[in-house]
This record gives C-alpha cells, sequence and structure tokens, in this order.
C-alpha cells in the first residue's frame, strides 16, 4: 500500500519544484479539457502562455502583463507578511478600494490645478485609506479577539457599498452627464500616473512593486520583523517568550498590507483605469491572496506567480479572441493551476512510502 | 503618442502577417460583453446579433468576441488585442467600455468603433441605444392593470438615466390605468448577478410586490417569483420564454440583428459615417415578448393598442402634464420630452417614493 509520511522537515527541493510540477499538470489537464472541447490542445496553451510573451502582437501585450501584474504583486507582498505570521488578512480588495477612494478624493480635490504636490500627496492618502481600513479588523482582533478573516472579508462589501455611493454622489464628474464615475484623473495631468519610460507599462505602482518585492526579500530575510514575523508563524508561544507583542505584529503586518493594497489602488485609480467607478474593483485583492500562495509566501516566487498569474488573464483573452474558447475554459483552467498547485504542495511535506505503516 | 509609435513597431514588424490577413477580403468584426453570453439577457442579445450577421453575410464576415470583459483598464486591453489582430469594427455593447474604447478609437482610427448606450462620439465611433422607455410603458400598463396589492416591484440595476427613464415610463402607464398603484425600488448595482437579483427579488415579494419588473439581465428574479407564486414577472433584453406563461407575462426584447447587419454592411460597402442611433418599437429595435394568458384579454388588448401607438408616432410615453417628484412642473399639458432631457434623466416623477442614490 502507498502511504503518506510526514518528512521531518519541510523538503526543500520539493518547495522549488511545486509550482513548476503543478503548471506542467495544468498544462496536461487544461490541454485534455481543451481538446474534448474540439480545440487543438497545443495551440491553446501556446496562445495562453507563449503567444502574450513572444507572439505577433507582444511588443504589446508584454507591457500589459506588467500592468495587470503590478497590483497583484504590491498587495501580495502585503499580504505575505501577514500570512506567514498567522495574520489573515482577507479583505485586501475593500483596502484596495479605500485607497483609491482616498487617493482620488485627494487629486480631485486639487481639480484643476496643476502642482507637482499633487501626486504625492495621493499616494500618501492612498496608503493611508488602506492601513485606516485594515486597522478596524486588526484593532478589533487586538482588543476583542474578533476573527480578522471574518471581519476583513466583510469590510470589503462595505467598500464597495462606499464605492458606489462616492462614484454615484460626492465625486462624480459634475460634466459626466448624469452617469456614475469620476473624471478621468488619466487625463487630469498633476494626478495622471503615466508610463515612466512610454510604452513600457512600466508605472509608477508598477515601480513600487519591484521594490516592495526587493525590500520585502531583505526584510524577511535580515530584519527583525521578519524574524518575529516567521517566529509568530511557526510557534506563537514561542514568540511571546522570545518578546514578540502579538497585538504589535497584527498590527504592523495589517497596517504593511493595507497600506501596500491602498497604494495599488492609488496607482490603478490614477493610471490605467483613470475613473473611480461604481465597478473600479475587478478583484485584484483577492487574486493577490492566490499569488501570495503561488509564490509560495516569497517576494521572489510572488513576483513570478503574480506575472504567471497575469499571462494567464492576457493569455487567456487571446484564447477567446483567436480560438472562440469560452470564457468559463478559462477560468478552469486558472483554477486547475490552484488547484494543482495545493495537490502537489502535499509532496513538500509528505513523503510517499510503499508498505504498511511501522508503529514506533 | 508615443504608444503609436510603439504599435507601428509592432505592425511594421506585422507586416508580412497581416498583409497576408488581408487578402483573404473577410470583414473581421470583433465584440465585447460584459457579461457571459449565456446570461440570456443583455449579453445573450447582443451575441444573438452577432450571429445575425454572420448568417446575413457568410463567408464574408468572419466574427470574434470575447465575453464577461471587466469595466475599465481589461476593456481597453481587450479592443487593442482585437485591433491588432486585424478588426475592421468592433461593437463595444455597455454602457462602462465608453472610455475603453473612445481611448482605443484614438489609437486605431481605421477601426470603426459602436458603442451601446453610450454619448461620447468620434469620427471612428458611433453610439446606439434604444429607446427601451417604450417598452416600459407597455409593461407598466399590463403592470398596474394586473396588480392587486397595488404593489409593484422594481429591482435597478444601477442608477443612470437609461435605468430611470425606465422606472418613470412604467411608472407613469401604471398609474394612468390604476391611481392606487405604488412602486418599490430596489438597486442591485449589478447588471448581472442572479444572487443579488434573487435576493432584491425575494425582498420586494416580502413587501407585499406582486408584479417584479427587472432591469437586470438574469433570470433568476423569475425564478424567485416562479417559488413564491402569484407573482407576475416580466423579461428582460431577451424572451426569458422559459417562465412562460407564468410567472413571465410578457417581456422586452432587444432586437440588435438588423441594426448589425445594417452597419456591418456600411462597412463592407464603405459608407459607414459616425452617428448616434436612438432606435425604438418602430424600428424594431424594442420588441414586445408575447403576451400569455395569464393576462386578460381586454388588458392584452389594451397593452397591444398602446404599442402600436407608440411605434405609430402617435403615443409618446412621456406626454404632459407631468411633474418631477419634488412637485416641480416638467412638461406641461400634451408637451412631450425632448431626447436631451431623457438622455440625461436624472429624477423621478412626481408620485414616485424614494429617492435616486446619489
Amino acid at each position: 500500500m502507498i502511504r503518506l509520511e510526514r518528512r521531518p522537515e519541510p523538503s526543500r527541493a520539493w518547495t522549488i519544484a511545486t509550482p513548476f510540477v503543478a503548471v506542467a499538470l495544468t498544462m496536461l489537464a487544461g490541454g485534455l479539457m481543451f481538446a474534448v472541447l474540439g480545440k487543438d490542445p497545443v495551440e491553446a496553451i501556446r496562445t495562453i502562455f507563449w503567444d502574450p510573451l513572444f507572439g505577433d502582437f507582444a511588443s504589446y501585450s508584454r507591457p500589459q502583463l506588467l500592468v495587470k501584474a503590478g497590483p497583484l504583486i504590491l498587495i501580495a507582498i502585503g499580504l505575505s507578511l501577514g500570512f506567514r505570521a498567522g495574520i489573515w488578512n482577507i479583505g485586501a480588495e475593500g483596502q484596495y478600494i479605500l485607497g483609491a477612494i482616498f487617493a482620488a478624493a485627494t487629486g480631485l480635490a486639487f481639480y484643476p490645478a496643476e502642482s507637482w504636490l499633487v501626486f504625492p500627496a495621493m499616494i500618501l492618502a492612498g496608503a493611508l485609506g488602506g492601513i485606516l481600513w485594515a486597522m478596524i479588523p486588526a484593532l478589533l482582533k487586538v482588543r476583542f479577539g474578533t476573527n480578522e478573516v471574518l471581519v476583513s472579508l466583510m469590510l470589503v462589501y462595505v467598500a464597495e457599498a462606499l464605492l458606489a455611493s462616492m462614484a454615484l454622489g460626492l465625486l462624480r464628474n459634475p460634466e459626466g452627464m448624469g452617469f456614475p464615475g469620476s473624471r478621468n484623473l488619466a487625463q487630469y495631468p498633476s494626478a495622471a500616473n503615466l508610463d515612466l519610460i512610454p510604452g513600457t507599462g512600466l508605472h509608477w505602482g508598477v515601480a513600487l512593486a519591484l521594490i516592495a518585492v526587493i525590500v520585502g526579500q531583505v526584510v524577511m530575510t535580515r530584519h527583525q520583523l521578519g524574524f518575529r514575523v516567521r517566529l509568530a508563524g511557526q510557534s506563537p508561544r514561542a514568540a511571546v517568550f522570545g518578546g514578540v507583542n502579538p497585538g504589535w505584529l497584527i498590527v504592523v503586518c495589517m497596517g504593511i498590507s493595507g497600506g501596500l493594497a491602498g497604494l495599488a489602488g492609488m496607482f490603478e485609480v490614477a493610471g490605467p483605469a483613470g475613473r473611480l467607478g461604481i465597478d473600479f474593483n475587478v478583484g485584484y485583492g483577492f487574486t493577490a491572496i492566490i499569488v501570495a500562495f503561488l509564490g509560495r509566501l516569497n517576494p521572489i516566487g510572488i513576483l513570478l506567480a503574480g506575472l504567471l498569474m497575469a499571462l494567464t488573464y492576457i493569455g487567456g483573452e487571446l484564447a477567446q479572441l483567436q480560438m472562440n474558447l469560452p470564457l468559463a475554459a478559462i477560468q478552469m483552467f486558472q483554477g486547475m493551476l490552484l488547484f494543482f498547485l495545493l495537490a502537489v504542495d502535499v509532496l513538500t511535506a509528505f513523503r510517499f512510502r510503499m508498505g504498511r505503516r511501522v508503529v514506533a | 503618442m508615443t504608444f503609436k509609435t510603439v504599435l507601428l513597431g509592432a505592425t511594421a514588424a506585422m507586416g508580412l502577417a497581416t498583409g497576408a490577413m488581408a487578402q483573404d477580403d473577410k470583414t473581421k468584426v470583433g465584440f465585447i460583453y460584459v457579461g457571459p453570453i449565456g446570461d440570456l439577457g443583455w449579453s445573450y442579445q447582443h451575441d444573438q446579433g452577432r450571429l445575425a450577421v454572420e448568417e446575413e453575410f457568410g463567408d464574408k464576415v468572419e466574427t470574434v468576441y470575447v465575453e464577461s470583459v471587466p469595466e475599465g483598464p481589461d476593456a481597453e486591453r481587450v479592443l487593442t488585442q482585437m485591433a491588432l489582430q486585424g478588426a475592421d469594427m468592433i461593437f463595444t455593447t455597455s454602457f462602462g467600455f465608453m472610455e475603453a474604447t473612445m481611448n482605443a478609437a484614438q489609437k486605431f482610427p481605421d477601426v470603426k468603433f459602436e458603442h451601446a448606450t453610450g454619448y461620447q462620439r468620434a469620427d471612428n465611433v458611433s453610439t446606439y441605444s434604444a429607446r427601451f422607455y417604450e417598452g416600459r410603458a407597455v409593461q407598466g400598463l399590463i403592470a398596474g392593470e394586473m396588480t392587486e396589492s397595488n404593489i409593484i416591484g422594481y429591482i435597478g440595476s444601477y442608477p443612470i438615466p437609461e435605468v430611470i427613464r425606465g422606472i418613470n415610463a412604467a411608472y407613469l402607464q401604471a398609474k394612468k390605468v390604476n391611481p392606487e398603484v405604488e412602486f418599490r425600488v430596489v438597486w442591485a448595482y449589478t447588471w448581472f448577478d442572479p444572487a443579488k437579483e434573487a435576493e432584491a427579488a425575494k425582498a420586494l415579494i416580502d413587501a407585499g410586490a406582486d408584479v417584479i419588473l427587472q432591469h437586470t439581465d438574469s433570470t433568476a428574479p423569475q425564478a424567485a417569483a416562479q417559488e413564491a407564486g402569484d407573482v407576475i414577472t416580466f423579461g428582460q433584453a431577451s424572451d426569458m420564454l422559459d417562465y412562460a406563461p407564468e410567472p413571465r407575462v410578457s417581456s422586452i426584447i432587444d432586437n440588435w440583428n438588423q441594426y448589425y447587419i445594417d452597419r456591418v454592411g456600411a462597412v463592407m460597402d464603405g459608407s459607414w459615417e459616425s452617428q448616434d442611433t436612438w432606435g425604438g418599437i418602430d424600428s424594431g429595435m424594442v420588441e414586445i415578448g408575447e403576451i400569455t394568458e395569464a393576462v386578460p384579454a381586454e388588458v392584452k388588448q389594451a397593452a397591444l393598442e398602446l404599442k402600436d401607438k407608440i411605434a405609430a408616432g402617435e403615443v409618446h410615453p412621456f406626454t404632459g402634464p407631468i411633474n418631477k417628484q419634488d412637485g416641480s412642473a416638467w412638461l406641461a399639458e400634451g408637451e412631450t420630452a425632448d431626447d436631451e432631457t431623457l438622455a440625461g434623466m436624472n429624477f423621478y416623477v412626481e408620485g414616485l417614493k424614494g429617492e435616486i442614490p446619489q
């Protein structure tokens, strides 16, 4: 009989190998699904993974990968810090929305005055919005022991209602013919978050995401905060004895993840999205949770996972366009990726053994 | 613009391939949908239009589509990809695609864009919409006659002029045939979300509504009404005949087929020009789905008469005297609303309760 046996220590080799095995398995199973749908599986997989990078119009889609991956990476880096410490901020989507609202409101307050101060003020406001929204579950947990998973998740829906109210009321474009949505910040030079090098997709948000990856890596490996986070994640009791104040850790981790999510919202509303509309949020805060785990809660891993996720989105659109694949099939394909990753994950902590269990 | 240079580079590099593509002479038409084509409502009807185009022109066209595209930067990316892949014409079928459409149109001046329900146009961007409010008036008549509780529930999507216009048109007609009638409006803040729509329908039914009108695209409210029993509904965007003869007693059908065929034809023969189309019952863009036997014969008769009169231009659903909700005068006796006011309608008419979310 085959049975699973817990490894004394998680396998290093498998930790690195599992994402690749998962991608390979996804290609196999996904290819099979595409074949059943009557599409050429090789062409479908090539369209999803290859064309956005090296296809005919890659000079357009490559920058778009950065635009799509930027917010995912930025949010996921923040989340991974808390996740490692066992602090589960599931409401990044809400913090993302609040960051965008604060930033847009700040920018629009100055409209139409032009000043170099507007953009930095919006950045501060965006971070503040995200932090404040994250402080609600954080402080409730510290003070009353509430469950941060539930509170942060529920606050997403409050944030969405707030967003709708802003788009329809306070921040509505007075020249918008009665339609909801704010002015277009991307067309307001002082507030616009444009490409740093035109045509590359590299806007301030993407640049900050890359910086966050580096800082995240340094913090996790060399800074005291990283040590405390890892300690709290591995053994909360040991952490307390080691002088880590759990309340302090919750506030810091939630604050950092909320702040980064807020910044992601700020850069999105000032750049690619432009306007604050009712449907401004498209799920980056939730997808970032997947990205964080796909990247093994490791900053470099998150960078790669964010790019991979963006690739499946953009490649998926191309597959719809070029091969008439239904969206549901693309979503199945993305789901498989996470499914196989979690399934293969078993191999890092366990190993297969033949034969019967020996009772020690 | 610098973006253009990048695109130019891309197209130059692609010169050979695109040249080869152009040789097959097919007109390539793209569609982007805000919902899944299986929503059996809004996006479904637009996709029916796409299929009608394929049927009409056969080998001379090639159509492509992408469904469930989020409104915002994702839409602009999809539009750009479509244009890069050689689309000659693209239909963007939701109001929220307006910014993306305008931006993409600027990047690709040779591609013709058709944006549904928007108000921004350019040399290569047309807009089109339908006078759904004409159908709403017919629904309002049936609803006003059929209700016994005198409470009519209305599931609104977003508080935008198109939806507010529908509420006003339905209410005015319902009140005309039944002065006791009262409207309860629930805003779902979605075009398509079966769970939310079902919840809204249930809340309205619990509040005593025995007629449900919806301006959202799924059949979930129909299912909720069926479950509750003794509640009637109307199909929205598509016929929703699966729920006939009850609860669905009639429907408003958006029929884009002819418009799409005409516009694609115009691109083919080179006569396409930027324009603004607002078609009603007379043009066939708005259809009234079959009125079932659940509706008494004389009510059905009156409804069909109203429909014919609207089509013939004898009746305008917004004919004075009509006051605004706050009591101020809007239309004088015999005066009809002008299109500009209708296009930007952001107020309730007198008698409607509640506030439009601001």
